[in-house]
């Protein structure tokens, strides 16, 4: 009965994205629907190192711009879209790789530290390697890929392109998370010790983490260059770590629908919000103190508590203690704990 | 041979010598306790035979095999485990989640990204059977934050053997447990088979006493004294540190 119910809450979810050009109104809308679904793909990848492996990451904007960085590069070298794809992907790792290494002697603020700084050259080598990154100017790519003859020129099919990727990487992360390595990664985050102790190599278990979070920061980087055909100094900033760190903590961390609805709430706030306030970006300061207050798990376990916090006390009521069934219990954020 | 030789074995935390030079020689299927005063060594010296500390000197052998520079996580795969003093356990998961964690530390099966952990038979089936050797399986499914104290103290047995280890290092089994819980305990520990070597710190003498066959007294980071229970609660070295005679 609960897993009917699931599949079909699932069922109907798929539907309403898939439909959403057709009810949402304008392509106006539809662009921000892409970018929500970008910024989760982002989101999603950052949080399988800050929920599942513990380790907060304040440098991964730089992993995302590399990947948008490479693939502008290589497609204005000339280069075809498989093979830009592909090419941004195998730098990203590669940097990964470098980051995991440098960032990974430290945990905790030490791994923090690290991870600002490796964004912040990152930064620095976009905005001063002018042959390479054309500086502040950025790079403009001018087409978007075309897979199997379909143009992703017009906003609806980039959305449905978008949003297949999307679904890709919240399919894989959800088998990620509840997999043998999974569970072995979470050990890591709340008991390193007793995890190396129990035959772990915690150290490699970490690396692999963030590679795997690595990868789709850069899928999502991909994206974001094909959505704006264009990458700047401003995507490696700080402040674009920042953000996306936000979105999985506000959504809630080490859940696989908190890091989407922290996507959704930034995005939304950042286009839609500024259209009617000016001072849009106050509003979403007082939205995240008001999370951290209310909610500091996040929104979306926190609005799980209360909702069966809820249906306990309506339950208790009419039909008394017989009646204090367990409520329902990772179905509405598929399992991922 | 031995199941565990220690042998010269010191660690100084800068000016502190906490190991000053340990000898110890446990035999295959032996029950070995280690006592001594606060800050004698003892938690240190579990410590540096799994390899959660390196030592300055002196060599620890496993079954004659040489440990000393063996990663602490390789070493649970030569048939090492311990149990802590505090307890140091998955407070988010269920009793069987935390069991098997530890029977997928020894699994090649911790490596994949695939397949679904709680749906692994055989993990399930080995973790409810460790549960069930440490009597409590009828909680395998309870998270670990809804148990008592003395239930996590068995669950930590119960890691510590479903690894199905060879020597098995319990620091402190019985600390903060109920005159029931110790009973509970102490019957949990007669009941494994000789096959598996223990060595347990312990401070309560009534339980510890009655389940060693041989003590060993540590006093600032050294052996004083070793033998037989009536040879340790003898000797007058014993009753010096003890009693302050």
């Amino acid at each position: 009965m609960r897993r009917l119910a699931a599949l079909g809450s699932l069922l109907l979810a798929l539907g309403l994205l898939a439909s959403l050009p057709a009810w949402i109104g304008n392509s106006y809308y539809v662009n921000i629907a892409s970018q929500v679904l970008l910024y989760a793909v982002f989101a999603l990848g950052l949080n399988v190192i800050v929920g599942y492996a513990g380790l907060v990451s304040l440098g991964h904007a730089g992993l995302f711009g590399i990947a948008a960085y490479s693939g502008a590069i290589l497609i204005t070298a000339g280069y075809g879209h498989f093979v830009a794809i592909a090419g941004a992907l195998v730098v990203t790792l590669g940097v990964a790789a470098l980051f995991a290494v440098l960032a990974l002697r430290g945990t905790g603020l030490g791994f923090v530290m690290i991870t600002v700084a490796l964004g912040q050259i990152v930064w620095g080598v976009a905005y001063r390697w002018i042959s390479l990154t054309n500086g502040d100017n950025g790079v403009s790519i001018t087409s978007r890929p075309a897979p199997f003859g379909l143009s992703l020129v017009d906003a609806n099919p980039f959305y449905w392109a978008t949003l297949v990727v999307f679904l890709v990487a919240v399919a894989a992360i959800a088998i990620f998370v509840a997999s043998p390595f999974g569970a072995s990664l979470r050990g890591t985050r709340d008991q390193p010790r007793r995890m190396n102790a129990l035959g772990y190599n915690v150290w490699l278990i970490r690396f692999l983490a963030f590679l795997f979070s690595g990868l789709w920061s850069g899928v999502a980087g991909l994206l974001f260059l094909y959505y704006n055909q264009f990458v700047s100094p401003q995507t490696v900033a700080l402040t674009a770590s920042a953000e996306v760190l936000l979105m999985v903590i506000s959504g809630g961390t080490a859940t696989l629908l908190g890091p989407i609805a922290g996507a959704l709430l930034v995005v939304i706030m950042k286009n839609v919000a500024s259209g009617y306030i000016e001072r849009w970006n106050f509003v979403l300061g007082a939205i995240f103190v008001a999370i951290v207050i209310f909610m500091p798990e996040g929104l979306v376990p926190g609005s799980l508590r209360l909702w069966r916090w809820a249906t306990r006390r309506r339950r208790q009521h009419p039909a008394g203690p017989a009646a204090m069934a367990p409520v329902p219990h990772g179905s509405i954020n598929g399992g991922a704990q | 041979m031995s199941a565990l030789e220690v042998s010269g074995l010191q660690k100084s935390f800068g000016g502190l010598r906490v190991t000053r030079e340990v000898n110890l020689s446990v035999e295959p299927g032996e029950r070995r306790l280690i006592i001594g005063p606060n800050g004698a060594g003892k938690t240190t010296l579990f410590s540096l035979i799994t390899g959660e500390l390196r030592p300055d000197a002196g060599s620890i052998r496993l079954f004659g095999r040489e440990i000393v520079r063996v990663p602490s996580r390789r070493r649970a795969h030569l048939g090492l485990a311990r149990t802590y003093q505090i307890i140091t356990l998955f407070q988010r998961e269920t009793l069987l989640h935390n069991v098997m964690l530890s029977l997928l530390g020894l699994s090649g099966l911790r490596w994949n990204p695939f397949r679904r952990f709680a749906q692994q038979a055989a993990l399930i089936e080995a973790g409810r059977a460790a549960l069930a050797r440490v009597g409590l399986l009828d909680m395998a499914d309870r998270p670990l934050s809804d148990t008592s104290y003395g239930e996590r103290r068995r669950v930590e047995i119960a890691m510590g053997l479903a690894q199905n280890p060879k020597v098995l290092l319990l620091d402190e089994p019985f600390a903060g447990l109920s005159i029931e819980e110790r009973r509970d305990v102490q019957g949990l520990l007669a009941s494994i088979p000789h096959d598996v070597t223990i060595v347990m710190i312990e401070h309560d003498m009534d339980v510890a006493l009655e389940f060693a066959e041989r003590i060993t007294v540590l006093h600032f980071g050294e052996v004083v004294v070793e033998g037989s229970r009536a040879e340790v609660v003898a000797h007058p070295k014993t009753r010096e540190i003890y009693l302050g005679e």
